[in-house]
């Protein structure tokens, strides 16, 4: 079985891979936008710990 | 350990981040085997062909859709009861991961409706009411951005969730009710296509996948509330200071 | 019970009169159900088809038109505040303001329905179903939409969220009223019926806890 066989998807292709396309985005964008959303507001709270070191001292 | 143990937002600081590699680990474990296995080892289906492959990304979406309702329901129930906001955080957190994976498992099902039904959409029992489950996602969502106040968004949310909750069973059934009725050319209505055994193994592999990649986003989204919550508290102290 | 009683009355006279709502979610009605032809084309028979689809989603946008003032307009002008400290639980003020809403629109939309059908030449088989549906499950949609209006209160355009909070969890009443119709067109009993009257009996017998609730998460601090 070639490459090109396996990627026409018995003639499905245009169903299975938009499928796959999708989801891959989905499931890719939600990972970002939750570690990123993670990794900003841990940030600021380091930020903001920093700074209220400061003002005690 | 008693469950109540980690609603002290630091204990669940400390017990989540032991927790979450163990989570991301299974997660990409699984799908890699999953996609591994569906993608490469298995023949086509004799009745839906290569599509059965959707089936692999559509299954488990729509069974994590689900129970991201329960979890943020079992979540809003704890939340309003008692009255503590970690169980908060964590119905906040588990709507919006609920909400794509609903909608993926339509789009997805869709996809595989086309080539077998031929049409993208078909008002298929399990469909319909996917799409209201997406709506209720909505609907909490938009409660959750409208209010501006946090312990009152909070319980409003959980009410909302709770009401969702039990009436989610009722508008199943009558969606399956309403299909019968009008039931039309579709051939797979009664109890879907039946997956040979096979299939199995690979729906399996993702369906676990799925679950812990659901777990671990929603684990990584209820720590960034808490710390969230603790930034905005420092910002008031600051500010009053 | 007086309690109750003097609610409902200053609620059905607050909506009755000029401006109130009660006339203007009948018009609304009326004017979405003449719309859809409108819209469709003036194909008697399909239009007789989906008579009682197309009235009975008509009938539930015209009583959630109106919803948004249930509790709102009273937590505005700081009559609720007084309400929750009348000598009578929440619960009881919530059931007497749903008893009112559907007093001043699930019932007069129920009694204008026939007009309407006569519009769309729904078969004659249809008329009593269509009247027993919509007099059986509008209760429903109050008790679900004021849910949805305790909700909301707080909210300055609560008007906006409140249809997509409560649309998704009014879908059974749509299919089971609608499907009353069609089994009276089709001659089949499909017992929506009994399912109808189950849904509508619970949604009003819970909904005061839960609007109640609602009301007083946004009355609290």
């Amino acid at each position: 079985m070639s490459i090109m066989t396996y990627l026409e998807m018995g003639g499905y292709a245009a169903y299975v891979w938009p499928a796959y396309g999708i989801s891959l985005l989905g499931i890719g964008g939600m990972v970002f936008w939750t570690l990123h959303g993670f990794r900003q507001v841990s940030r600021k709270l380091a930020l903001l710990e920093e700074e209220m070191k400061e003002d005690e001292s | 350990m008693n469950i109540f143990e980690l609603a002290n937002p630091k204990r669940f600081m400390r017990f989540s981040a032991a927790l979450l590699p163990w989570f991301w680990a299974i997660a990409i474990l699984c799908l890699g085997a999953g996609l591994f296995i569906g993608l490469f080892r298995v023949p086509p289906d004799y009745q839906q062909g290569q599509t059965v492959k959707i089936m692999f990304i559509h299954v488990p979406a729509a069974w994590v859709g689900m129970m991201a309702y329960a979890s943020m329901a079992v979540a809003s129930l704890f939340g309003l009861v008692n009255r503590h906001p970690l169980a908060d955080a964590a119905a906040k957190a588990a709507a919006p991961l609920g909400a794509v994976f609903t909608a993926l498992a339509l789009i997805t099902g869709s996809l595989w409706g086309k080539p077998m039904w031929g049409a993208y959409w078909v008002w298929d029992a399990r469909l319909t009411s996917f799409l209201i489950l997406f709506f209720l996602y909505l609907g909490y969502m938009a409660l959750w951005t409208a209010i501006e106040d946090e312990t009152r968004a909070a319980r409003a949310c959980a009410i909302l969730a709770l009401v969702g909750a039990v009436n989610l069973p009722i508008i199943k059934y009558s969606v399956d009710w309403w299909n019968t009725l009008h039931q039309g050319e579709s051939i797979f209505v009664k109890g879907g296509p039946l997956i040979a055994p096979v299939f199995l193994w690979p729906l399996f592999l993702m369906a676990f996948g799925y679950t812990f990649l659901f777990l671990a986003l929603w684990m990584v989204r209820i720590r960034t509330e808490i710390l969230a919550r603790r930034a905005r508290t420092l910002q008031l102290r600051m500010g009053t200071a | 019970m007086s309690g109750f009683r003097a609610l409902l009355y200053r609620d059905l006279r607050l909506a009755t009169r000029a401006g109130g709502g009660a006339a203007l979610a009948l018009a609304f009605f009326a004017a979405v159900a003449v719309l859809v032809p409108l819209g469709i084309g003036a194909d008697l028979k399909l239009l007789g088809r989906i008579a009682g689809g197309v009235l009975w989603v008509a009938a539930i946008l015209a009583a959630l038109l109106s919803l948004d003032r249930l509790f709102q307009a009273d937590y505005e002008d700081g009559s609720l505040d007084q309400i929750a400290l009348a000598p009578m639980t929440l619960e009881t003020s919530a059931a007497a303001k749903i008893v009112a809403h559907w007093l001043t629109t699930g019932l007069p939309l129920t009694i204008l329905s026939p007009l309407l059908a006569l519009l769309f030449d729904l078969p004659v088989a249809g008329y009593v179903p269509l009247l027993v549906s919509l007099a059986i499950g509008t209760p429903a949609v109050s008790a679900i939409g004021a849910i949805g209006a305790g909700l909301t209160i707080s909210i300055r355009r609560g008007g906006l969220i409140l249809p997509l909070l409560v649309l998704p969890l009014l879908s059974p009443v749509v299919i089971f009223g609608a499907g009353v119709v069609s089994a009276a067109l089709s001659g089949l009993d499909n017992g929506a019926i009994w399912l109808l009257s189950a849904f509508s009996l619970a949604a009003v017998c819970l909904a005061p806890f839960a609007a109640a609730a609602a009301v007083r998460l946004n009355l609290a601090g």
